[in-house]
């Protein structure tokens, strides 16, 4: 009897690895389907909406730009250094995103301040030397009012805008959206909730694969 | 005489009892998103409030950081804080009492009672 219960369990353990390989994480965000010709037979790809190229000025105040981010699977957020509501949740389960990849190469975080006017490079690397967040394996970034309301909008499709009727004048989601090394999106996890980010970081092992994978 | 004293231990033991309850759940909703629920705060950016020395030596200040809010530079386990700590002017006294007494027994500290009656007085010494 319990060499049979071995056996079943042990099944139930192969068949558990196979599922987490075989699936992949689905590809978010708006797609267009795109004919081209190979051999005279017409194919349908379809196109998957990417990030578009960025650059903005890190903790260090040195120029990050998307081609930091080439090869790399990368975690992105919004957030504001004085945000009081929850901002500090959102980084508290980060930071246990950032102990996890720690100095792994495949692997960054962005942050982008959507305080414009005060979050400037010296008081993200205060912020960031308090959070206990060293090198520039996570970016906490600064950039134009444009630049960045517009790529939270139109790229990473976080909602964060500034609003005088908000007590702190500036309102936006606590999304953490996951992006694959094509500048593709993969996942969107509530950074307050600790449970989603616990799904992130599995998610993140899962893509890990999948890239490492293609690259063979 | 024994069974009159046992029931006035009992209602103190009560009031405790419900002072920590709603103390914990004021907390969830005030206070933890910047102390963390372990009340371990977060890097040098919020100060814990798990060090009993601090919260002892500052037991009757609590009132006035709960209400006023704080932002001088503060000392923890030889740990440097300075920061934003916004106050917080809904709170009644009442519910500054029961986070009062859901801080400084959890986390570690084993501070017993704080009335609602000592905020009145706490509050009126702050600075
Ligand atoms: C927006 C984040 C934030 C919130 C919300 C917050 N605090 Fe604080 N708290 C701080 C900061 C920052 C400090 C340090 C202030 C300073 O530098 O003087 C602090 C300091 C304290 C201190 C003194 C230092 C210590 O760690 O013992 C106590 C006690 C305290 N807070 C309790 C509370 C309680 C109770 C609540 C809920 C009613 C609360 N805080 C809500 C950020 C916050």
């Amino acid at each position: 009897m319990k060499k049979l219960l071995y056996i079943a369990l042990s099944i139930l353990v192969i068949q558990s690895c196979t599922n987490q390989s075989d699936t992949k994480l689905p590809i978010l965000g708006n797609r267009e389907p795109v004919e081209r010709t190979v051999d005279g037979k017409t194919i349908v790809d379809t196109i998957y909406q990417t990030i578009s190229p960025f650059s903005y000025f890190n903790q260090d105040s040195i120029l990050v730009t998307d081609k930091d981010f080439d090869g790399k699977i990368y975690v992105a957020d919004f957030f504001f250094t004085s945000c009081n509501t929850i901002c500090p949740i959102m980084h508290r389960n980060m930071l246990d995103v950032y102990k996890k990849f720690k100095d792994n190469p495949k692997v960054k975080l962005l942050s982008h301040s959507i305080d414009i006017k005060y979050d400037l490079p010296s008081r993200l690397k205060t912020y960031a030397t308090k959070l206990g967040v060293e090198g520039n394996q996570w970016e906490f970034v600064h950039g134009s009012r444009d630049s960045i309301f517009n790529i939270a909008a139109k790229n990473y499709l976080v909602s964060a805008f500034e609003d005088s009727s908000d007590p702190q004048g500036l309102v936006h989601q606590g999304w953490f959206i996951l992006v694959d090394t094509k500048k593709q999106l993969r996942g969107a996890y509530d950074g307050t909730k600790a449970d989603q980010v616990k799904q992130l970081m599995e998610d993140m092992d899962k893509l890990l694969r999948e890239e490492a994978a293609n690259e063979k | 005489m024994a069974i009159i004293i046992q029931s006035c231990q009992n209602e103190d033991s009560i009031t405790y009892k419900r002072y920590y309850v709603n103390g914990k759940g004021l907390y969830e909703k005030n206070c933890q998103n910047c102390h963390g629920s372990d009340g371990k705060g977060l890097g040098t950016l919020y100060p814990p409030l798990t060090d009993s020395t601090y919260l002892i030596a500052n037991k009757k200040k609590l009132a006035c950081i709960i209400r006023n809010g704080q932002s001088e530079q503060i000392t923890i386990n030889n740990v440097a804080y300075q920061g934003q700590m916004p106050g917080n002017n809904t709170l009644a006294d009442i519910d500054i009492a029961q986070i009062i007494v859901y801080i400084s027994n959890s986390f570690g500290n084993k501070q017993g009672h704080y009335d609602q009656t000592e905020v009145a007085q706490d509050l009126a010494a702050c600075k």
